[in-house]
């Protein structure tokens, strides 16, 4: 049988097995990714989604570091169901700066790709710290810790960082330079906030954490739910003329 | 017909392979002691207590996070105790300290008696493996619950910890493939196609999936943070090309290494089909690769990658079913020996496992079943099926075989407590799955249940309250199978120390074959 005579020399060579091996196993991922980046219509094209600011990207950071993703999916599929529950569904466009993306697997609790400005920043202190004080049958963990003060002396670091993933932080005007201005204009109710909203449009602001004189963690993950699916208005979005397969 | 019969079917140079490999079972069986001398084993125990104290604390960890769903206050409101921070300390203990333990010491075991060749690089560079994996999984595992994470499934250490695992996985390739390369086989065995597969491919993923760039290149202090390369639908679709074949290549093609060695060795059997071992190794290795999109159907991701990720994950049902077939089928002639040795039992019930959750999987990745169950227990229970049925059934009888065989004692401690972990373990499992399948089919119709007005008729919350019973009833399997395991170590423990008792000892299957 010739699979059988053919194959003798594959399994009496340790460097052909090895060859054979990777040439078997690289062609689906080479055939599924690589167009990924090269397919105009993969990202539709659509108006408003912009970089992060400073704070929501603070608040981002720890949305991934309490491994929320392992509930929460950012992702709403094209059913009726899930249009009326969470709202239109989610475009590739809409993540296309999240490194790494938030799509997530699972959805013990529900989707949060469009929670933002469905609840009070009141709402979401208390549900975070505790959201059984609030939605009794909730089985969240309560996350009192996000209380403390907000780490953020390195963030225009992170920026530049993504900056050089092709986050277009350099096309807004001093977003680098002044990313710790930026962060604390978006958290503090008093502050200036007009360099904040050139560069950020339709950005959240105020006092996200109740406690006016301190930026906490609270403050960072809180604005960044409240971003959450808002950049774009779906009033105008038109799937033809942005390009959208699906 | 008798299954020397079926091996001697094809022609003749098949006969001659699979009659090498019956010499090879035979001169290696544990009842023979005089092939021991030059092998490197004290590395191999290592690993295997290893896999045992890693398969305690992850199975544990899992238990804990099961209950953790069903009453919340288990979280303790402490940063390190949450859900979402000790999820991925279970998740990549079983996986990668449990699953990676066990598949690093049964590989450079086999491949040590199947080449009859010892270790490449000698004892010192098999230990710096070792310690080297083991730092890995301290580094990685205390860095979730302090919150250092990718947030990407199955992926999650920091880039450090993978730069550092990149050295430790290269040291491994070599000693494998020098270990093969200096064999006094003429053939290389068919669990080595498997293991170096595992090997290869799970370096190729590790690679790609986890490009990154640390801020601390750009003038940040954090040492622990990074961003991934890719954003967005590219990187859903790495990170899923990644993750489905961390189950495709570390769940499933290494533990067919395992099931290629150890069910012929257990069962005194030749594997039943040469011919069939190379169409489904092939078939394997290149279909599942393909299959990653089939976590993110009806996503943002283009519609042309769903379709050929599902298409090719139903074809991939073929080859899984090949590599079960050929495990079952070596049994041929051995079956009253399930009877008689729980030991052969955990081997061949892991692969019906194995065949059940590889048909449900092609049959999940179908976009009219996904609808219905992503995002759902569905999606856990089957996962639950393949690394519990499967992958730990295998590993449990592969350790059972092994204690005695590297301490040199004369059985185990006792075949009964075998048995009764058997017994356990699996009425956990099923408590498990069945929990899944119910409460998994029943949040997805709830989500899209409709009333006669036309109004969704369940709040989200309302599927979070329908599912406690089933998350106490998955806890309480889960904690079946914890205590199973503690009964395995308590067992393997009393072997090791040597009170083996030797009226209830299981036969060495060279005694048993003497005596048939």
């Amino acid at each position: 049988m010739s699979i059988v005579r053919h194959h003798e020399r594959l399994e009496t060579s340790v460097l052909l097995l090895v060859v054979g091996i990777i040439l078997t196993v690289i062609i689906g991922g080479i055939v599924e990714i690589v167009p990924l980046f090269t397919i105009a219509s993969t990202i539709e094209k659509v108006d408003g989604v912009r970089p992060y600011t400073p704070l929501e990207l603070a608040g981002r950071d720890i949305y991934v570091r309490e491994g929320c993703y392992a509930c929460h999916s950012q992702m709403i599929r094209p059913f009726r169901d899930e249009l009326e529950r969470y709202g239109h569904y989610s475009l590739a466009a809409e993540s296309m700066y999240d490194h790494p993306f938030q799509w997530g697997s699972k959805r013990t609790g529900p989707d949060l790709a469009r929670v933002g400005g469905k609840y009070s920043h009141e709402w979401h202190r208390r549900h975070l710290i505790n959201p059984r004080s609030v939605v009794p049958e909730s089985v969240m963990p309560g996350y009192p810790h996000l209380m403390r003060d907000l780490d953020y002396h390195d963030i225009d670091a992170h920026l530049r960082t993504l900056s050089h993933l092709r986050v277009p932080y350099d096309g807004l005007e001093g977003a680098i330079e002044h990313a710790r201005e930026d962060l604390e204009a978006q958290a503090d109710p008093t502050a200036d906030k007009t360099d904040l909203k050139a560069r950020y449009p339709k950005v959240a602001t105020g006092d996200f954490d109740g406690v006016p004189d301190r930026i906490t963690e609270m403050d960072a993950l809180v604005a960044y739910l409240q971003m959450l699916g808002t950049l774009v208005d779906f009033t105008t979005f038109d799937p033809a003329r942005a390009g959208a397969v699906r | 017909m008798s299954p020397r019969k079926r091996a001697c079917t094809p022609p003749r140079r098949a006969v001659r392979v699979n009659e090498e490999a019956t010499v090879t079972l035979q001169t290696n069986a544990p009842g023979a002691r005089t092939d021991t001398g030059p092998y490197h084993e004290g590395v191999v125990k290592a690993f295997v207590l290893a896999a045992l104290a890693w398969g305690v604390i992850g199975f544990m960890a899992g238990d804990f996070i099961a209950w953790q769903l069903a009453f919340p206050a288990l979280n303790l409101d402490t940063p390190w105790t949450t859900f979402g921070r000790v999820r991925p300390l279970h998740t990549s203990v079983v996986i990668f300290a449990f699953g990676g333990n066990v598949l690093l010491g049964t590989s450079l075991y086999v491949v040590q008696r199947t080449s009859r060749a010892a270790l490449y690089g000698g004892p010192l560079l098999a230990w710096i493996v070792f310690w080297g994996y083991q730092g890995f999984l301290l580094l990685a595992g205390s860095g979730y619950l302090m919150g250092i994470t990718q947030s990407r499934e199955y992926a999650e250490p920091e880039w450090y910890a993978d730069l550092y695992l990149a050295v430790v996985w290269l040291l491994y390739l070599t000693i494998f493939a020098g270990t093969l390369i200096k064999r006094r086989e003429p053939h290389i065995y068919v669990a080595n196609w498997f293991y170096l597969a595992f090997i290869i491919t799970v370096a190729l993923l590790h690679l790609g999936n986890n490009m990154a760039l640390p801020v601390v290149l750009f003038g940040g202090d954090s040492w622990t943070k990074s961003y991934s390369f890719f954003a967005g639908v590219q990187d859903a679709m790495t990170q899923w090309w990644y993750g489905h074949n961390a189950v495709g290549f570390f769940l499933t093609a290494g533990f067919l290494a395992i099931m290629y060695y150890f069910v012929p060795k257990q069962a005194q059997r030749p594997v039943y089909s040469y011919r069939l071992s190379i169409v489904h190794f092939w078939a394997l290795i290149f279909l599942y690769i393909w299959a990653g999109p089939h976590h993110l159907h009806h996503t943002a991701l283009p519609d042309w990658t769903q379709t050929l990720g599902m298409v090719f994950s139903i074809m991939l049902w073929m080859p899984s079913w090949g590599g079960m077939i050929n495990g079952l089928m070596t049994l041929s002639g051995a079956w009253d020996k399930l009877r008689t040795d729980p030991v052969l039992r955990f081997l061949v019930v892991s692969i019906a496992f194995y065949g059940m959750s590889t048909f449900e999987g092609p049959m999940m990745a179908i976009k009219a079943v996904n609808a219905l169950s992503h995002y759902t227990d569905w999606t856990v229970g089957h996962v639950h099926s393949g690394a519990l049925g499967w992958v730990a059934f295998i590993s449990f009888g592969s350790l059972y075989y092994l204690v005695p065989v590297l301490w040199k004692r004369p059985g185990l401690y006792s075949v009964p407590l075998v048995s009764l972990h058997f017994w356990i373990a699996t009425i956990g499992i099923v408590l498990y799955i069945t929990a899944m399948w119910v409460s998994g089919i029943m949040q997805g119709l709830m989500w899209r249940a409709y009333d006669e007005m036309g109004f969704l008729q369940y709040s989200f919350l309302e599927s979070v309250k329908a599912m406690h019973p089933y998350y106490v009833i998955r806890a309480t399997g889960g904690l079946l199978f914890v205590a199973g395991a503690l009964i395995m170590v308590y067992n393997l423990a009393r072997t090791i120390a040597g009170s083996a008792r030797p009226a209830e000892a299981r036969p060495t299957p060279a005694e048993a074959s003497a005596a048939s």
